[in-house]
Order: C-alpha cells, then structure tokens, then sequence
C-alpha cells in the first residue's frame, strides 16, 4: 500500500477532528478526499505529510510509518496545503530553485516531470510569487511539490474557489502525473471532480461515511430519485417539503431531486398533488443518483 | 431616468489598471426580485466590476445605477440600500453570533428596538438559538455563511451582492443556503451572486458570462443551455469562458 491508515483518532481539545478513521489507497492511484469544509480533510493531510502527530491509530506512507520513521516520508512525499505556502518574496524561478535544492536535487533533473506545467508559468519566472494570481500560484505550487520525484502526492483542495475551466485543465493535469506514477491522494469539496478518482473517502465530520469507486458509491444509494421542475422553483420546493412522504428535496441544478418515504411509490400521487397547487410546467422523471446525492443521505 | 423594475442599470462600464483593462464596456440590466448569476473564470474582471457597482471602485468611464443612484456620485448612497457577503469578508470571528448581528444592526443605523426584533427573528429562522452566545469564529463555515447572508440582509437593502458565497460549504448546506436566496427573492430584494457551481447557475433568473473583461453571454439558463446546444450550464461555461 502507498498509503494506510489504520484506527486513526485526532482531537483538538474538546473537537474530535477525525474520529478512528482507516483505509488504503494503493500504489498509483488517484484517490479522492471528498468533504466540505471542518470535515477533517486537511488534519489528515497534516497527519500524512508528518506535520502532526495523531492521538491514535498507525499511519504508513510509501512504507514508512509517520511517527518512527517520518524523516523517510519527507523525502519522498509531495505536499501542496490548501493554503497557498510558498515564499511570497522569492521570484517563480527562485522558489522552484529552493525547493529543488532542498530534497538535494536540481531543477534539470526532473524538469520532464513538471515540463507541461511549467512552461504555463515560464513567461512570469522572475516575477514574485506573492504577485502571481490563483492559478498561477496553484501552478507554482504543484511544481514544487514535484520538484524532487514525489512516490505519493498530496493535495489538500487544489480547485477551491477556481473556476470550473480551470479545474478541468488541473484535473487532466493530475491524470498525466498518475501516468508517471505518482500515487495521488487529493481533497476537494467538488463532488463533480470526485467522478475523476479511482476511488474516493466520502468524509464528514471526522468520520469516514464511505469508500469506493464513484460508480460503486452510487449504486450504494438505494431509494429512487426523480427529477421534478415547475416554473416557480422556491414554490416547487416548499410544496415538495410540505408533502408527508417526502424523504429529501434537494435543488438540483434546474431540477428538484425527490426521494419518497414510501417503497410503493407512485409518482402520478404527487403529480396530483402538486397540480392542485399554483404551478406549471410541472415535470417529474426518474433519474439516477450522483455522488452528491449519495453523500447527502449519508450525511443526514 | 430610472425604471422602477431596473434596480441595476449599467451602460459601458470600464475599469482600467494602467495599461490593462479589467473592465471592457459591460452593460446590462437586472430587474427587481430577480436572482441574477454573474459568473467568469478566475480573473475574468468579476470582482472589480462587483467593486465599481458598490461603490467602492470608481469606473473610468460608462454609466452605472445601482439601486437608483450612479456609482460615480453617490457612492454612500448605494452603501446604504445594498447588502454585501463573500467568503473572505464575513463577519467578526471573536464576537458572538448575537454581537455580530448587533454591531451590523447599528453600523446601519437600525434603532435597538429594531435590532433586537431582528436578532430574534434572524436567529429564529436560522435555528442558531442554541449558539446564540457562541463566537462565530467557532461555528461550522455553512452556517457562518447562512448567517453572514442574513446579516448583509439586516437593514432590508434593495440589492444584496454575493461573492462566491458557497465556496466549500457542505452539499447541504449549500442547498439551504440557496433557499435562503430564493426566500429573499420572493420577498422583492434582488441578487447578485457569483458561483463557482455550474449547478448553482442553474438556479439564476439569469446568468451574464464575463470572459476577458466583456461580458460575452447573457440570458436566463435555458436559454444559454438552447443557444449553445448542451445540456448544462458546465458546458455553457467551458465553451465560453476561455475566450
């Protein structure tokens, strides 16, 4: 295993940050974390990348455990925080220069490895870093956390707050690393990109709700969901809210997700219903379930 | 001569920094009540033209009404009549959930036999009762959020701008998040929201793309979704938004 994590507990004071969490991501991987905010994605990061000591549990990176043997890790993992780290002062050239020379190694060696990233940010070499905007820093960053061959990668939310053409050229990114065999491990709170994982950890609240592959987590979702519109959408979802089977509403993008309490389910029932209210337009299809819809009923 | 269902009003509006422009002769309008998404890659100009519509940016040129008055000569005017959220600027972490929405409340100028009607109502809506006291810096981000809209909300503004106010809040609670969008644009205030959830757009009255400072798209989603033949408004956006 690249990564394991076993019986993993983390408190600060009185908030139990991760709450006796434990799975494996394999060698190659791309592993999704997928949590909001306070989930516990970035004490586990810190756990992994040896920054911090857990209160239980035994943790493995690339063979080396975190605690005993966490001077091994630190040559061989990558890490870009969520939180941007670089020295603000440093040119893009210079702190890519002082990473490299830190894990021993130059620039040229393994320039291959960060070649398609870097050239994106080569015009601003001699700018500093603290000038550079997002996805430029996010770039940075990403190259000098390869700088030196990382075996495993962590990336704590690199597409937080960046827009949606951004984060698929950062995504295709990822892909082309996983060709080079870097085992992934990367958190985000975009169910969408969870679909682009080889398996994900859904997280919340310390506590790890599932772990899978995206397709298999769907299928773990049970009820039927059915896609319901109108023309008044905030009508639609009190009236949804009010009826007395209803098991979750939840807007959708243009559609209401509709779960029913009832297994004997009609949907023509709450065509009737609806109806009698003062909507139009009124739709309601089956539809299948995505990782958002699964982690929602997880985590209620 | 202002319109009385255009409660935003803007006609060539530019921004410049230097040589580069940020801003390039946007124009549009967004009526009263609606839900108006304003979306653009990182760096499209987003931010500025928010900055020059609430009066803390001053345009280098074009025209711009915002809750009646002109961004260029009543600045404190639409300060008063609009409302403010995003996710960096929110509220104070090291005051309670009721001292953030008093100080807000008197920052505004409401009496205190106002305020203290609102906190109640406020903390009602939101189920907050049982962290009344608590600092807000200790609350989960989804519900600083939800308290946050209703704070910017307080003193019943015209207009209430969100920047990017769902930001890695919980599926959840986004979605409550967004009811609370849709309840205050049921009740007349207009919205202005940047996402960086394409499903969020979704929910919009209307959306306007900006790509390089222009504004380059602007219709209600299904339409957006018709016009360039795709199915969601991810699509409508990747085949924009890169100019």
């Amino acid at each position: 295993m690249s990564i394991s994590i076993v019986n993993v507990s983390k408190s600060y004071n009185k908030v139990n940050a991760l709450k006796n969490i434990s799975f494996d991501v394999k060698p190659g991987e791309l592993f999704g974390l997928i949590g909001p905010d306070g989930a516990g994605k970035t004490t586990l990061f810190r756990i992994l990348t040896t920054l911090l000591v857990a209160n239980e549990g035994v943790v493995k990176v690339a063979g080396f455990d975190v605690v005993t043997d966490y001077k091994n890790i630190r040559k061989c993992v990558g890490y870009m925080p969520g939180k941007f780290s670089l020295y603000q002062d440093l040119t893009v050239e210079e702190n890519l220069m002082f990473f490299a020379t830190i894990f021993g190694t130059t620039i040229e060696e393994n320039y291959d490895l960060i070649k398609e990233i870097y050239i994106q940010i080569a015009p601003f070499k001699d700018r500093r870093a603290g000038k550079l905007s997002g996805g430029m820093k996010q770039k940075l960053a990403l190259c000098c956390a390869l700088i030196h061959k990382p075996k495993v990668l962590f990336l704590d939310e690199p597409t937080t707050g960046v827009d949606p053409v951004s984060r698929k050229e950062f995504w295709e990114m990822l892909k082309r690393l996983q060709d080079k065999n870097i085992t992934i491990l990367v958190s985000t709170p975009y169910m969408d990109e969870a679909a682009l994982c080889d398996r994900i950890a859904l997280i919340q609240d310390g506590n790890i709700l599932e772990v899978d592959t995206p397709k298999a987590i769907v299928k773990h979702y049970t009820k039927q969901i059915y896609n319901v519109s109108a023309n008044n959408m905030y009508q639609l979802i009190n009236y949804l809210k009010e009826y007395p089977f209803s098991h979750s509403v939840y807007p959708f993008g243009e559609f209401v997700h509709y779960t029913d309490t009832r297994t004997n389910f009609n949907s023509n029932e709450l065509k009737t219903y609806l109806r009698s209210k003062d909507l139009s337009n009124l739709k309601i299809d089956k539809t299948i379930a995505t990782i958002e819809d699964t982690f929602m009923e997880l985590a209620k | 001569m202002m319109n009385n269902t255009k409660v935003i009003q803007v006609e060539g509006l530019t921004k410049l920094f230097g040589d580069f422009v940020a801003v390039n002769k946007i124009s549009f309008e967004v009526e009263k009540g609606e839900i108006f998404g304003f979306l653009g890659a990182n760096g499209a100009g987003k931010t500025t033209a928010i900055k020059m519509l609430i009066g803390i940016s001053k345009p280098n040129e074009g025209k711009a009404l915002v809750a009646g008055f002109d961004v260029f000569t009543q600045a404190e005017e639409i300060k008063n009549n609009i409302g403010y959220m995003s996710q960096k600027f929110a509220l104070y972490d090291d005051l309670t959930v009721k001292e953030n929405i008093t100080f807000f409340g008197g920052i505004y100028g409401l009496s205190k036999k106002i305020i203290k009607e609102k906190t109640t109502s406020l903390i009602e809506d939101l189920e907050l009762q049982k962290v009344t006291n608590s600092l807000v810096g200790s609350l989960p981000l989804g519900w600083k959020q939800k308290l946050s809209f209703s704070v910017a909300l307080i003193h019943n503004p015209k207009i209430v701008f969100l920047d990017e106010p769902t930001g890695g809040v919980d599926p959840i609670t986004r979605r409550q998040f967004w009811e609370l969008i849709y309840k205050a644009a049921s009740k007349g205030t207009t919205v202005f929201v940047t996402t960086h959830y394409m499903d969020e757009a979704e929910y919009c009255d209307r959306v306007s793309i900006m790509v390089n400072g222009k504004i380059e798209a602007l219709n209600t989603p299904k339409k957006l979704k018709e016009h360039f033949n795709v199915e969601n408004m991810n699509d409508v956006f990747l085949k924009l938004a890169r100019g």
